[in-house]
Formats: structure tokens, sequence, C-alpha cells
């Protein structure tokens, strides 16, 4: 039963996201997109990542894809601009993607199983993902977690400055 | 408790996140620009102060580090962002963008690049890091109706982005291996995995990542447009600020996390070195504009001050360090003339004749053309002394030789610009008139590069205080 939902999973998931690259209109393209996500965060939910599913439909097929679409909108684009590729040669793209691809494997491989801390999976059991992940967030990841904000907070202000009126 | 332990050891980073909110809010009384940038050097000046009565230690679950050598870079980047501030005032009124908001975005870079010196750990790092490019992204396209600062902006932009893809790469690839991000258990559980070829990968994610940061060729397209194109107060701050902290994060991972593979390491950042030299002094002779030059002046100084990492003594690191901060005022210092001069001293040409019309204002280029080039008695040479010196006693005599030579290379398009000043006629006549911030600036890094250069002592020993913490 797994194995077929697992597939299933991975041949939208791949079959859409070609969908998303060769579609002309860029509203067919975020379409796509959207179900695509959806499909991202049922992997995450049969890996049993609740929370890591919820975020993903909230943020990416929420959030993300609302400005997609209103960029679209703004930029009232009816069919995508036709024009010349950048890099040309597919004897250049060619191995640069194997190249990457090999490097995944090689990372793949290299996974170590080993290090098991507190966060087994009775644990995340008894505790819940969400509960043991905000702990961790809140108590081991504060700091960056505080630095985080002031990320945001610089890149609101950069945006208001670099759209502010000009001065007389 | 343990908490309020750890609040007190991030006390400076605290202070200055707090005070460049309140300057951020004081812009929406305060309608005299002059007195926000005031408040911005006041906040710095504060910050400095705690940072100088924080016990060393290791906070929020061994993440942040408070020890000399982060001390030391911090100094650098207060430094130059005070130097920055003063040179910026006139600037941004004669270019018409003076809002308050360029001083507290300054800050917050700042204090982005306090938290990459302070991080003992790759996430605290990598957030680090784009806090501080985040607000240099905006302050280079502050002159928001130039198109050059405008293409600068977006470049660096789009190119800082991939460099931070390529950084999450290496750290995600990092963790991969050990299942940590924190840079002591790194290098202890990196010891028994030495010869794994992601290992290898990881480095070089990591090595390209930071030779980003740094301007290191074959990474530094970016640099000679995005410092043309930046306000100039912003591509002198650009040119000393972020770049020291890309050096104190490629000491901290490099030295402490992958201390096993050292070898490797030694041997990418010697490839970067040699190209960097080769390439920054090279392109630069053939530049017109001065911004361009220094710019490409900038790069070969990393493939310098790279040197004392790659000797990977504790001498090594402490010249790196002390080569950062005497390139802090040389660089600045030059830059200040730039600046005053404005719209008048783009082009290396307008300089010619200058020591005829403005004698001093001449005069003090003359030094820091010196200083760049490293000859006595200014603090470049100095830097570069014990640089060289540190290099060849850790056994890489060979680099120590092509760094000589580069440097008798640098030596055409320094001195060029001294030539021009002193050995043409004047075409034109120009009125320099600086502010006092601005003479300000001049006035200590003009001092501090001579007396550095005079007696070196107390540095070098500020600098080995630092590092024995």
């Amino acid at each position: 039963m797994q194995y077929i939902f697992f597939a299933y999973l991975s041949v939208a998931i791949i079959g859409l996201s070609i969908f998303i690259i060769t579609r002309k209109n860029p509203v067919h393209s975020v379409l796509g997109m959207l179900f695509m996500f959806i499909h991202v965060g049922a992997l995450y939910l049969f890996l049993n990542a609740e929370f890591l599913a919820a975020v993903q439909v909230i943020v990416y097929a929420g959030a993300i894809l609302v400005l997609f679409l209103f960029a679209i909108m703004i930029l009232n684009i009816k069919e995508e601009l036709q024009t010349e590729l950048f890099i040309g040669s597919w004897v250049m793209a060619i191995p640069v993607v194997m190249g990457l691809l090999i490097m995944l494997f090689l990372g793949l491989r290299a996974v170590k199983a080993g290090y098991t801390g507190l966060h087994n999976i009775d644990y995340i059991k008894t505790m819940t993902h969400t509960k043991a992940f905000g702990k961790e967030l809140f108590a081991n990841y504060l700091l960056p977690f505080e630095v985080i904000s002031v990320i945001l907070l610089v890149a609101i202000v950069g945006a208001i400055v670099l759209a502010k009126r000009r001065l007389r | 408790m343990d908490f309020s332990r750890d609040m007190a050891l991030i006390k400076p980073e605290l202070w200055l996140t707090g005070l460049a909110i309140i300057v951020l809010l004081l812009e929406l009384i305060i309608k005299k620009k002059e007195v926000i940038a005031f408040l911005g050097i006041i906040a710095i000046a504060v910050t400095a102060f705690i940072v100088l009565n924080v016990a060393p230690g290791l906070a929020f679950k061994e993440m942040y580090i408070s020890d000399g050598y982060s001390m030391f870079f911090k100094f650098i980047f207060f430094i130059s962002s005070i130097l920055t501030i003063l040179l910026s005032m006139r600037y941004l009124r004669n270019e018409n963008v003076h809002y308050g908001e360029y001083y507290s975005l300054l800050l917050f870079s700042v204090l982005g690049m306090s938290f990459m010196a302070s991080s003992n750990d790759l996430i605290l790092l990598y957030l680090g890091t784009e806090l501080m490019a985040l607000s240099i992204y905006v302050l280079t396209g502050f002159k928001r109706y130039d198109a050059r600062s405008n293409e600068a902006a977006l470049k660096y932009f789009l190119l800082g982005a991939f460099s931070s893809a390529l950084l999450l790469y290496g750290i995600s690839y990092i963790y991969l291996l050990t299942g940590t991000t924190n840079l002591r258990e790194i290098a202890e559980r990196l010891i028994s995995e030495s010869s794994e070829p992601v290992l290898m990968i990881a480095l070089l994610f990591l090595a390209s990542a930071f030779a980003f940061k740094i301007a290191a060729v074959p990474f530094h397209m970016w640099s000679p447009d995005v410092y043309e194109g930046a306000p100039t107060p912003i591509t002198a701050f650009m040119s000393v600020g972020p770049k020291a902290a890309g050096f104190a994060v490629i000491g901290r991972v490099f030295i402490i996390a992958l201390g096993s593979i050292a070898v490797d390491w030694k041997t990418v950042l010697m490839v970067l070195s040699v190209l960097t030299m080769i390439v920054g002094n090279v392109l630069a002779i053939s530049q017109t504009n001065i911004k361009r030059m220094l710019a490409y002046s900038s790069i070969a100084h990393s493939g310098y001050a790279l040197l004392g990492i790659i000797a990977g003594t504790p001498e090594g690191i402490r010249s790196t360090m002390l080569y950062l901060f005497i390139y802090a005022f040389m660089n600045i210092g030059a830059f200040a003339i730039v600046t005053i001069l404005g719209r008048e001293g783009e082009l290396i040409s307008d300089y010619e004749g200058l020591g005829k019309i403005e004698p001093l204002w001449a005069a003090i280029m003359l030094i820091f053309m010196f200083s760049l080039t490293g000859i006595p008695p200014t603090a470049g040479f100095v830097g570069k002394f014990y640089l060289f010196m540190s290099v060849i006693n850790a056994g890489y005599t060979g680099l120590a030789i092509l760094a000589v030579i580069m440097s008798a290379v640098s030596a055409y398009f320094y001195l060029r610009v001294v030539m021009l000043m002193y050995m043409k006629e004047p075409s034109r006549t120009i009125s320099v008139s600086p502010n006092l911030p601005e003479a300000l600036a001049v006035t200590i890094t003009t001092g501090l590069v001579l007396l550095m250069g005079v007696s070196p002592y107390y540095f070098i020993e500020f600098a080995k205080v630092s590092m024995s913490l």
C-alpha cells in the first residue's frame, strides 16, 4: 500500500515539475506549482512529519504562490517572453547537470545515521512533532531565531527605502 | 541562571540592535539627518565600549563565542563603520539621497558582521552573513535614481544570493557527514571522516562562498562593478568591513572546524590566493576609473591577507588580523579622498596636477598610495612585512616571493596616481572643501597609517593579546 502511495506521489511530483517548466502561460505554471507543493506536503505527511507538511502547505502553497500570482497580475504577463537562451550549448549543460546529480548521490551515500541524540522516534512519538520542534527552536536555537527577526526587519526597511518618494 | 549569563555575553549585539532600532525610529522625528549620523556614531561607540567589557566565553548552547579573536574583528567593523558615517553626510546630501535609514542599515550590517565574527555555529554564521549582506545590498542601491547604483545593487544581490546558496550547500554537506553545525563538534567528528569525498565537495562549496565574500579570484567578477556603482562611502565600507568579516569566518571555520583536512583547504586557499594576487594586480593596471582601480587593488589585498590563513600558524593568523586592521585605515583613507573630491575625482586622470592646486590633499593621497603599495614608513609596509614573514616562517617561501613580486607590480598603478598628481600640469581647477566630519575621518586615517608605520609595536601587541585570549 505504501509503495503505491509513494509511487503515485513521486510520479506526480516529477510530472508536475515538468509541466511547470514547459508551460507558456505563467498562470498555468503557477497552478501546476500549487499542485506540486501540495503533493510534496503529502510526501512529508507520509514520512510522519506532520509539522513540516503543514508548513509546506501554509508557506509555499499559501504565501509564496500568492506572491507569484500577484507578480504576474501586476506585470500583466499573458505569455512568457521569448528570449535567447543564456547558455545555449547542451555540451556544457549535460556535464554540469550530471556533476550535480553525482554530488547529490555521493551526499546521500555519506549520510551517517549513527548520531542519535534526544530526538529518537519514541521521543517524537510521545512528544509529537510540533512540540519537539518548538522546544528545540525556542530553547537551543533561540539566538538564530531572534537574528532572523532582525533580518526580516532589515528586509522590510530596505524595501521601503528603495521605494520611497524622492527628496525635493 | 544560564540564560542571564548568555545574555551578558551577547550584550554588545543586544545593545547594537536596540540602538539601531532607536536610530531608525528617531529618523521620524529628527529632520536634521546629521543628528542621525551622529547618533549612529554614538551607537557604535557605546557598543565598542561594551565589547571591551565582555568576558570571554560561550553562550546559547555554544552557538555564540566571545573571545579575543572576535573582539579584534569587531573593532575593525566598528572603526570602518564610524569612518564611513563620517564620510557619508556631505556625500549623501550632494547626491540628494540623505535618508536617515542609511545609518540604521549601516548599524544592522555591523550587527550582522559581529555575529559572523562571534559565531561558533554554522547556522548563526549563515544568518550573520545574510544580515550583513542584506543591509549592504540596500546601501549599494541607495542612489535610487542612478542607473549605475541600481545595476550594482542588483548584480550584488543576485550574485550574493548565489553565494549564499553555495554556503548553505556546503553547510548541509557538513551536516550530512557530522550531524551537527557546531564548529568544535564538527572538528571532533571529522577526524575519522577525513577521506570522505563528500567532505571535499563541502570544502569546495564553503571555500567558494567565502571567496565570494572576500572577492577572491575567480569569484571577484561582481566587485569592480559594484564598487563603481555604489555610493563612494559604502564602497569604502564594503571593501573593508564585510571583507574582514569574511576573513573572520574563514579563519574560524577552516582552522577550527576543518582542522583535520588542513592540507586540502590549504591547497584550495593557495590556488585562490595566487590567482587573486595576480589577477587583481594585473587588471588594476589598465583601469581608468579610480573606484574600479581601488576595487581591483582591494581584490589583490584579499590575496595577500589569505596568506596568513594559509600559513595556519598563530603567527600567520595574527598577521592577517593585523593586516586587515591596517588595511581598514589605508583603504578607507584613500576612499575618503575620492569621496571628498566627489564628482571631480572619478577618473584617475582627474588627479593630474592635484599637487599644484591642492598640495595638502595630494600629500595625504600620496601617503595612502604609498601605504597601499607597502612603502615604509607607512602602515602598509608593516602589515605586509609581518604577513610575508609569517608565510616564510611557515615554509611557503614561493608564495612569499610571488606576493613580493605582485606588490612590485602594484606599485605601477598606485604610484601612477602619485605621478599624475605631482608631475603633470593641472588641466582645470578643482575646489576641495571638506566638511568637519570628512576632515576628521581623513585626520584619523592619515594619523593612524603613519603612527602604525612608525611605531607598530602596540598594534602588534594588540593583535597578539587578542589571539591569546
